[in-house]
């Protein structure tokens, strides 16, 4: 599962939902995968104000990934005067869309609960006595 | 006529195969009418939207709207994810997306997150589904099937051929039998609604007639905030009656 993907996901159990404990989901023993991908730079500069900055923040620092800056990108930072994509924007790609978590764990901040990652699929099925 | 995504790699025997209601899907999410309303409900200008379907089976569904977003939307830059309670349905369906992208007109597909193996939309944050869509199990019948031993039933390789065979009956009785009136599930769904999307949200919910979708759309209309509820599309008239419907849900 793609990175951007962390961005929409929480703990399914009702409970947790309105926490803030909940979000974002916690990357354990992840193995991470780069799938190339054409570049959209319309998608990375749309999708910008609707990213969780702090989440992705905490993302790349568990993961281990090259930190992100502290505040996120302005839209002007995202191209240069001739309109092409700027290193910020190919970065962003890179993490969001091309980055992907092949198999792990995610892990609920609230309640504990371990959601597996297999063959980049994550289950989110809750055993009976959870739901 | 927009292509209709392959599902050739898709084994039958356990994931749903696509039939009238995932064509009627198809035709109603990209007549004029709907990406008429579609494209003025997300201008360009705006954030990129969120698709979602529940419950995506062999996901030609999402994969239709995913590869033809240009069309539908009137943008590319649109997120499509989905998710399904069959871990065969999500694996099928991450499949059947990746193809249909691959195989559409450049710029005109969106970015697929991928398939998400849960109950309806539980994994998702609240408030940010901006289209959702539903094909759910609808056919009215005495119970459902037990919702809540999925880990039983994911794809593991231990199983005797029997046992494989009981987990192949449960997985697609999982993809019609909607339990009394058959829209227990789909009642499942409508309550997390308000919840779930966003407030520029619009979902898409197929009904057949033995939903009763007027009783449903008065109960929608009814809801506090001021929802709407339409037919948008129909087939399968029988003795005046529709036999399947498609619902907008939506906050004007």
């Amino acid at each position: 599962m793609k990175l951007l993907t962390l961005n929409f996901l929480t703990c399914a159990r009702k409970t947790c939902k309105s926490t803030a404990a909940a979000f974002p989901l916690h990357p354990k023993e992840a193995e991470l995968e780069q799938v190339e991908m054409d570049m959209n730079p319309l998608f990375i500069t749309n999708m910008l104000p609707r990213l969780e900055w702090e989440a992705m923040k905490t993302l790349t620092t568990e993961l281990g990934l090259p930190n992100l800056p502290a505040e996120p990108p302005s839209a002007e930072e995202l191209a240069d005067e001739s309109g092409e994509p700027t290193q910020t924007l190919k970065d962003l790609h890179t993490l969001l869309m091309e980055t992907s978590i092949a198999s792990g764990k995610l892990v609920c901040g609230n309640c504990e609960h371990e959601y597996a990652v297999k063959e980049g699929i994550a289950n989110f099925l809750l055993p009976s006595h959870m739901v | 006529m927009l292509p209709t995504p392959s599902t050739s790699h898709v084994n039958y025997n356990r994931v749903y195969e696509p039939a009238e209601d995932s064509y009627l899907l198809l035709d109603t999410l990209s007549a004029s009418s709907e990406t008429t309303f579609l494209h003025a409900r997300f201008p360009p200008i705006t954030s990129s939207p969120l698709v979602l379907e529940v419950g995506t089976g062999s996901g030609v569904v999402l994969a239709f709207l995913a590869a033809n977003a240009q069309r539908i939307f009137g943008r590319s830059d649109v997120a499509t994810i989905g998710t399904d309670v069959n871990d065969f349905a999500c694996k099928a369906t991450r499949d059947t997306v990746n193809l249909a992208i691959t195989e559409s007109d450049d710029d005109h597909a969106s970015l697929f997150c991928g398939t998400i193996n849960g109950d309806l939309a539980s994994a998702l944050k609240p408030q940010i589904i901006d289209v959702l869509v539903f094909n759910p199990p609808y056919v009215p019948t005495e119970s459902l099937p037990n919702g809540t031993n999925h880990h039983d039933f994911a794809d593991r390789d231990d199983f005797a051929s029997d046992e494989a065979f009981e987990r192949d009956s449960h997985l697609l009785a999982l993809s019609y039998a909607g339990g009394i009136d058959g829209i227990e599930t789909t009642n499942r769904l409508l309550e997390q609604l308000p919840e779930a999307l966003s407030e520029r949200g619009v979902a898409y919910i197929l009904l057949c007639a033995q939903n009763r979708p007027e009783a449903v759309k008065e109960r929608i209309r009814s809801w506090p905030a001021g929802w709407s509820a339409v037919t948008v599309g129909s087939s399968g008239k029988q003795a005046g009656w529709e036999r399947l419907s498609i619902l907008r849900i939506w906050r004007p």
